[in-house]
């Protein structure tokens, strides 16, 4: 894909809750291959966009554009069948299935209505394998039994087993220490490798500047910068989050 | 095919590597039916020391016929429970479909084939509408189900009527609970058992190799295929003895009917439950519901549904109440669905949702009834059987509790 076509495209997005604006006119783009970090202070609108873009709180008014296309989001299952993942910060996990029921769960393959187990745990032990995870022993392990960076890993892995086009990562390293942190961000730049339009949300700067390819910034609903991570630095990326600094973004 | 994958399936390893494994999941709090089981085995062996009469065959079928009615609403909640929800309205809707059965059979003249569907599927609707309540309205199941609970006690007696009680003549509904089948039936009924269970894990071994997969050591299959064997050749041949008090008037020995009754449905419900993507989402909502209704899985069809099975399996248990008593009473099953919940519970499967088997409500049935009938023949006040089953209920929701605890914690 040419790489002036964004996977999405969001421009002049509203969201309102009552009185309160949370959305104020936001443009936003991904594109295919890259990783674009979402970052803002707390109630800056982070979790309100990524929440238009997997279908749970529709936008009161703006233009999504899909590879070029203008679409409506109005159901999760609206924004699956267009190939967008939101692997949660809860993760989303059921813990007391396993790791193939749970990167199947709610696509399960089944035969006359008979699961058909061998199929899922074959291809979900090809998928951990093709993103080089070494860190599950067993695709047969109890969820509940991971440590923090396996289960991203397996949320993760379940947004690749389903070819989804965009993956929305939120927070995905919160709650993870240094070694997990470093495994789950190699997965996140596999991810994008793979050719994946990747969306991180993330508090963490250094994570951040270790992953992305490109920045946008949230500060109180309005998109206040759009740089390559190549073009600027931690302090800048500082000053736009805390309202120091701004970018006026046009397009 | 060898497929070097990194990723292993938790089948390599030998038999003994299995026993491990299983021994570390006990470990690890994955329990299952284990203390169920183990707890059986003791008190079976103190009541058998206290009164040898809890040894003899016509106990024994005794203990058979008192806890298949408990044990089908048991195996009906387990689904419900699967969820995290409670249905205390399963025993009345037993007793309502009891009702409905004797009424269409004995006022209506309505043959016993239709009556018996009749009141099932009047269980079935009940569920329907218990489920919308809680899966629609948003009332918590514990309330829905306690107003369903009162209501139907009342409905039930308008309907017998007051101190009322209409008699059951129909032969082959009174024959499930007492009349045995032929000796031979026992024996076939064992054979089919054994073969299905051989055919069907022989079939996913196959079908596992074909597709390039690690298979459980043969060990397991082995083991389990001799246990199945063994032990119920002991239950048929124990059962295919004479137990009648005056064997040269009547003769009463074979495995009674209800028994293939209750194998059949645990069969079923077991392959629903693990075997289809019905049960998969069962499963999946009882252990989070958010990341299920995510996934996809439309949540609130699922808690419909599985209301609706706890009410079909209570109006089975309705048919077993009535052929047992031979009548219903204005009553009838009232009391027992807090008996079926303890069986579920202390069978290992959790309150909280997401965990337990059928066979666990099975397992936990026999420990209830085993306690009821032993305590009676040791000649206890039952006063002190009551307070007893009620520590065992509360011993095992205190290891669901633990257990659960451990694993979000973890």
């Amino acid at each position: 894909m040419s790489s002036d076509t964004p996977v999405i495209e969001l421009k002049s997005v509203k969201k309102s809750f009552g009185p309160v604006e949370v959305l104020k006119d936001v443009n936003f783009s991904v594109r295919a291959g890259e990783v674009t970090a979402l970052v803002g202070d707390n109630g800056a609108g982070k979790s309100t966009l990524i929440k238009g873009l997997a279908g749970i709180q529709p936008y009161d008014a703006g233009t999504i554009l899909f590879e070029g296309k203008p679409v409506e989001l109005h159901s999760p299952r609206q924004s699956a069948d267009l190939g967008i993942d939101v692997v949660y910060q809860d993760l989303a996990l059921c813990d007391n299935l396993d790791i193939v029921h749970n990167m199947f769960l709610g696509r399960e393959a089944a035969h006359t209505g008979v699961l058909d187990e061998g199929h899922m745990e074959s291809e979900a032990a090809n998928t951990l394998t093709s993103l080089s995870v070494k860190t599950v022993k067993s695709v047969r392990q109890k969820v509940a039994r991971l440590s923090g960076g396996q289960r991203q890993t397996v949320a993760i892995a379940r947004a690749v087993l389903w070819n989804n086009k965009v993956v929305i990562l939120d927070e995905p390293t919160a709650a993870l220490g240094v070694a997990q942190t470093e495994q789950v961000l190699q997965l996140v730049r596999r991810l994008a490798d793979a050719g994946k339009a990747v969306i991180i949300i993330s508090h963490n700067l250094q994570d951040v500047f270790a992953v992305a390819d490109r920045i946008y910034v949230l500060y109180l609903g309005k998109m206040t910068a759009a740089v390559k991570k190549s073009e600027t630095n931690q302090a800048d990326v500082v000053g736009y989050i805390t309202g120091a600094k701004t970018q006026e973004v046009g397009a | 095919m060898s497929n070097q994958n990194a990723i292993q399936t938790g089948n390599e390893g030998s038999f003994l590597d299995a026993g491990r494994n299983y021994i570390a999941r006990v470990k690890g709090g994955e329990t299952g039916s284990l203390p169920a089981l183990l707890g059986l085995v003791i008190l079976a062996t103190i009541f058998a020391v206290a009164n040898p009469i809890f040894l003899k065959p016509i106990n024994f079928a005794n203990l058979l016929t008192q806890t298949a009615t408990v044990t089908t609403l048991a195996m009906g909640l387990t689904f419900v429970l699967l969820l995290g929800e409670i249905d205390l309205s399963a025993g009345v809707t037993a007793g309502l479909s009891a009702a409905f059965l004797a009424i269409t059979m004995s006022e209506y003249g309505v043959a016993w084939p239709i009556a018996a569907v009749i009141a099932i599927s009047m269980g079935m609707l009940i569920g329907f509408l218990i489920g919308l309540l809680v899966a629609k309205v948003g009332i918590p199941s514990f309330v829905v189900t306690l107003a369903a609970f009162l209501a139907f006690q009342g409905l039930q007696l308008v309907v017998v009527g007051k101190g009322g009680l209409i008699g059951i003549d129909a032969p082959p509904i009174l024959a499930i609970m007492n009349t045995p089948m032929p000796l031979a039936f026992g024996w076939i009924l064992l054979a089919i058992v054994f073969l299905s269970y051989l055919g069907t894990s022989i079939y996913s071994r196959r079908q596992r190799t074909s597709s390039g997969q690690q298979n459980k050591p043969l060990g397991i299959l082995i083991f389990r295929s001799a246990t199945i064997l063994v032990v119920g050749a002991g239950f048929v041949s124990f059962l295919n003895v004479e137990r009648g008090a005056n064997p040269a008037v009547t003769s009463l020995k074979g495995v009674p009917y209800v028994v293939p009754i209750v194998l059949i449905l645990l069969a079923v419900g077991t392959f629903v439950l693990n075997r289809t993507k019905f049960g998969r989402h069962v499963y999946a909502v009882g252990g989070n519901a958010e990341a299920a209704r995510r996934a996809g899985i439309q949540v609130s069809r699922v808690r419909i549904t599985v209301f609706m099975i706890s009410s079909t399996f209570a109006g089975i248990a309705g048919i077993l109440m009535a052929s047992r008593q031979a009548s219903v009473d204005a009553a009838a099953g009232r009391s027992i669905v807090l008996n079926a919940i303890a069986a579920a519970v202390v069978g290992g499967v959790s309150l909280f949702g997401g965990r337990g088997r059928l066979s666990d409500a099975v397992i936990g049935g026999f420990v209830i009834a085993v306690i009821d009938n032993g305590l009676g023949l040791i000649g206890l006040a039952s006063g002190l059987n009551l307070a007893i089953t009620g520590g065992v209920l509360l011993l095992a929701a205190t290891a669901d509790a633990i257990t659960s605890r451990k694993s979000r914690t973890s």
